[in-house]
C-alpha cells in the first residue's frame, strides 16, 4: 500500500492546458475521488499515475520515489476501465490470471491466486465463462478482480460504474467500499457523478479547467463550497449576491440586491464588501405567510415538482428565481402560486468567491 | 395458413431468387465442367465423346504435374506470406498509429491498384524488372559497371507482381480486425504488467488472428489459380497449374485434361479449407 504525491502536474495539449498545475497528496489506504465536468482534467491525471501519458512539468511520487521514469508495466498499478477492457477472447480466469501470467508467477500459486480474487468480488463459479456471457455487473466485478489480483500499490478507477443502471450501480457502490477496505488499497477514482463521489470517497477533489478547485472530505467541501463552482457542482445552491451593511457582535448584516436581509457569522467579512452566498435548496424551510426578516424572504411559487421521496420548489423571490427542497412529510404540498415564505438558519449562508 | 407454413414459404420466396441466380451462375456450369472432365475427347470434335477417367489419372500419372502443383502451392504460401509480412504491420499503423486525414490518404493509394487494369499493371511490372529497365538503368547511372539487374522471367517476377496485386486484400482484413480492437485492451494489458510486445502477442495478435485468416485465404486461393502474372512476368519458368489449365482450353484445345485440372485444383482449395474452416469457426465464436 502506498501514498502518492502529486506536485505541479502540468499537461498541454496545445493551447488547451489538460492540468494546469495541480498538488494532490494521496494518502495510504484512502478512498480519494476525483471530480469534475468532461474536460477538467481529472482522467488526465489518473492517465498520468498510470503511466499512460507523460507530463510536462511537475512530479508523481509514490512512496517518495519519482515515477517519470518508469514504464506503465512496471509501476505495478491496478486499474478498471469505464468499458472494462475485459479481453474478449479469454475466460473469466485467464483474464485474471493474466498480470500473474506475465509476472512469471508459478502456475500452482495463479490458480491459488485466482479463486482467492474472484472469491472476493463473489464470483466464484464462473472462471470458464467468456466476458460476453457475464452481465454488465459480473464483468465489472472480473475487471475488478483482475486489477487487484496483481496485488498493486494503487488502484485506478476510470468511471468504473458509469456504464451500469443505477439499481447495480448503488449495489457495486457498496461492493467496491467493501472490498477496498478488506484490502486496505489506495483507490483513486474518477467519476462525474456527484453522488457517487460523496458517497464513496475519503476525500474528494472537484477538477475544473485543469485545476483543483477544492479537496477535502466529501462534507465538509460540500458544507463549505470555496466558491460558486465548487458549491453548483457538488449538488445544488442557490446563489445571493449582496453587501454587508454592520458588524456587530460578531454577526454580518448583508442587504442583497434586489432586497431582503441576511444575517450570518462575521468571519472575515469587512463592512462595504460585495459578497456571495451560496444557500443549499434543502436547508430552506417553506411556509405559506409573509412574514419577513433577516434569513427570510418571501416569494410564490413558480413550480412545484414531485418527486417521490422529495418536491422541488421554485420560488420567484423578487427577480430572482430560489430552489427549494423539501422532504415528502405529512402536509399536503403548496400548490402553485402561493405565497411563502422561505427561512433558513445563519450559519447556512455560505460565503462563497465567486 | 398456419405461422410454420407462412414461416416457411417466405423463407421459401426470399432465399429462393438468390439461390436461383447461384444454381444457373455457378452450379449448373460446374457440374458441366464436372461432366466435361470425364470426356476422352473435346465436344467440338464431331466424333461422339466416351466416358473415361484418363483425364484424372494423367495427372497422377505424369510427374510433371505434380511438379505444377507443388510449385503453385509453393507460390501460394510465398505470395501469402510476403502479402503478411508487408500488409500485417501497414494495417497495423493505419488502424493504431496513423490519425484523421493521413489516414484516408493513404488508404487511398493502398486501394488505387485496384482500380487499374491488372494487365496493364503487369506489363508495368516487365518494364521495371527487365534489364535495360527501369531499376537496371537507375542501377547503373549510379554504380556503373554494376552487375545487370534482370529480374523478369525468374520466380522472384512472378512472386513480386502477385504481392503487388493481391497485398489490398492483406491490409484491409487486418485493418478491419485490428480497428475493431478497442485501445484500452492495449492498456489494460500493459497496466496488469505486459510489456507492449507482450501485450502484442496475447491480446492484439489473438484478436486480428480472424482477419489474417480471411486475408491469407483471399490471396491463397486465387493465387494457386493464377496464369497471368506467371506466365507475363516469369515466362517458361513460372510455370503454374493455372497456366497449363488455360493452354489446355485456349492453346492444346484439350477440355477435358483441363476440366479435370480445374477440379484437382478446386480439391486442393477445399482441403486447404476444410483445414482452416474450423480453426477460422473457433475465432469466430471468440470475438
Amino acid at each position: 500500500m502506498s501514498e502518492v504525491a502529486v506536485t505541479g502536474a502540468i499537461k498541454r495539449y496545445g493551447q488547451v492546458a489538460a492540468l494546469d498545475g495541480v498538488d494532490l497528496t494521496f494518502a495510504d489506504g484512502e478512498f480519494f475521488g476525483l471530480l469534475g465536468p468532461s474536460g477538467s482534467g481529472k482522467t488526465t491525471l489518473l492517465r498520468a499515475i498510470a503511466g499512460f501519458i507523460a507530463l510536462d512539468a511537475g512530479e508523481i511520487r509514490v512512496d517518495g520515489t519519482d515515477i517519470a521514469r518508469i514504464p506503465v508495466h512496471k509501476r505495478n498499478i491496478g486499474m478498471v476501465f469505464q468499458n472494462y477492457a475485459l479481453f474478449p477472447h479469454m475466460s473469466v480466469a485467464e483474464n485474471v490470471a493474466f498480470g500473474l501470467d506475465v509476472r512469471d508467477v508459478p502456475a500452482a500459486e495463479i490458480k491459488a491466486r485466482v479463486a482467492e480474487s474472484l472469491d472476493l468480488v463473489r464470483l466464484s463459479g464462473l472462471e470458464a465463462r467468456r466476458p460476453r456471457q457475464l452481465s454488465g455487473g459480473q464483468q465489472q466485478r472480473v475487471a475488478l478482480a483482475r486489477a487487484l489480483v496483481t496485488r498493486p500499490s494503487v488502484l485506478l478507477l476510470d468511471e468504473p460504474l458509469s456504464a451500469l443502471d443505477k439499481h447495480l450501480r448503488q449495489e457495486m457502490q457498496v461492493e467496491l467500499r467493501r472490498i477496498q477496505r478488506q484490502i486496505g488499497i489506495t483507490t483513486i477514482f474518477v467519476t462525474h457523478d456527484q453522488e457517487e463521489a460523496l458517497t464513496l470517497s475519503d476525500r474528494v477533489a472537484i477538477f475544473n479547467q485543469g485545476r483543483v478547485v477544492q479537496a477535502g472530505a466529501p462534507r465538509a467541501v460540500y458544507e463549505r463550497p470555496v466558491n460558486r463552482f465548487a458549491a453548483g457542482f457538488l449538488g445544488e445552491a442557490n446563489f445571493l449576491e449582496g453587501q454587508v451593511t454592520a458588524l456587530s457582535g460578531g454577526e454580518a448584516r448583508v442587504a442583497l440586491v434586489g432586497g431582503g436581509e441576511l444575517a450570518l457569522p462575521q468571519g472575515d467579512l469587512a463592512a462595504g464588501s460585495a459578497v456571495l452566498i451560496a444557500l443549499r435548496p434543502e436547508k430552506i424551510s417553506i411556509e405559506p405567510g409573509m412574514a419577513v426578516g433577516a434569513n427570510a424572504v418571501a416569494g410564490r411559487i413558480t413550480a412545484a415538482i414531485f418527486s417521490g421521496s422529495s418536491l422541488t420548489y421554485r420560488v420567484a423571490v423578487g427577480e430572482r428565481l430560489m430552489i427549494v427542497f423539501e422532504q415528502n412529510k405529512s402536509r399536503a404540498p403548496l400548490t402553485e402560486g402561493s405565497e411563502v415564505v422561505l427561512r433558513w438558519n445563519a450559519a447556512d449562508n455560505v460565503v462563497v468567491a465567486p | 395458413m398456419t405461422p410454420t407454413t407462412r414461416t416457411r414459404w417466405a423463407i421459401f420466396s426470399l432465399t429462393g431468387p438468390a439461390y436461383l441466380w447461384l444454381a444457373c451462375t455457378i452450379f449448373l456450369p460446374l457440374l458441366a465442367m464436372l461432366a466435361l472432365s470425364f470426356l476422352d475427347k473435346s465436344p467440338l470434335v464431331p466424333k461422339p465423346p466416351e466416358f473415361t477417367l484418363g483425364n484424372y489419372g494423367a495427372f497422377f500419372a505424369k510427374d510433371f504435374y505434380w511438379s505444377l502443383t507443388r510449385w503453385s502451392v509453393e507460390l501460394g504460401l510465398w505470395v501469402t506470406f510476403f502479402c503478411l509480412l508487408i500488409g500485417y504491420p501497414a494495417a497495423y499503423a493505419l488502424a493504431k498509429r496513423i490519425k484523421g486525414r493521413w489516414r484516408e490518404a493513404i488508404f487511398l493509394l493502398i486501394v488505387l491498384p485496384f482500380w487499374s487494369n491488372a494487365l496493364v499493371r503487369i506489363f508495368s511490372w516487365t518494364m521495371v524488372l527487365r534489364s535495360n529497365g527501369i531499376v537496371d538503368l537507375t542501377v547503373q547511372s549510379f554504380f556503373p559497371g554494376a552487375p545487370a539487374f534482370d529480374l523478369l522471367f525468374s520466380y522472384p517476377a512472378v512472386i513480386i507482381g502477385l504481392v503487388h496485386s493481391y497485398l489490398p486484400y492483406m491490409i484491409l482484413t487486418c485493418y478491419i480486425a485490428l480497428q475493431a480492437i478497442d485501445d484500452s485492451l492495449v492498456e489494460a494489458g500493459r497496466s496488469l504488467g505486459a510489456t507492449s510486445f507482450t501485450t502484442f502477442r496475447r491480446v492484439v495478435l489473438p484478436l486480428s488472428l480472424p482477419g489474417i485468416v480471411s486475408g491469407s485465404a483471399l490471396i491463397f486461393v486465387p493465387v494457386i489459380g493464377s496464369f497471368m502474372e506467371p506466365r507475363i512476368l516469369g515466362g517458361t519458368k513460372g510455370a503454374t497449374l493455372g497456366m497449363n489449365i488455360e493452354e489446355q482450353f485456349t492453346v492444346t484445345a484439350n477440355w477435358p485434361l483441363g476440366a479435370a485440372l480445374s477440379f484437382i485444383l478446386l480439391a486442393i482449395v477445399l482441403v486447404i479449407f476444410g483445414i482452416i474452416y474450423p480453426f477460422l469457426r473457433r475465432q469466430g465464436g471468440n470475438a
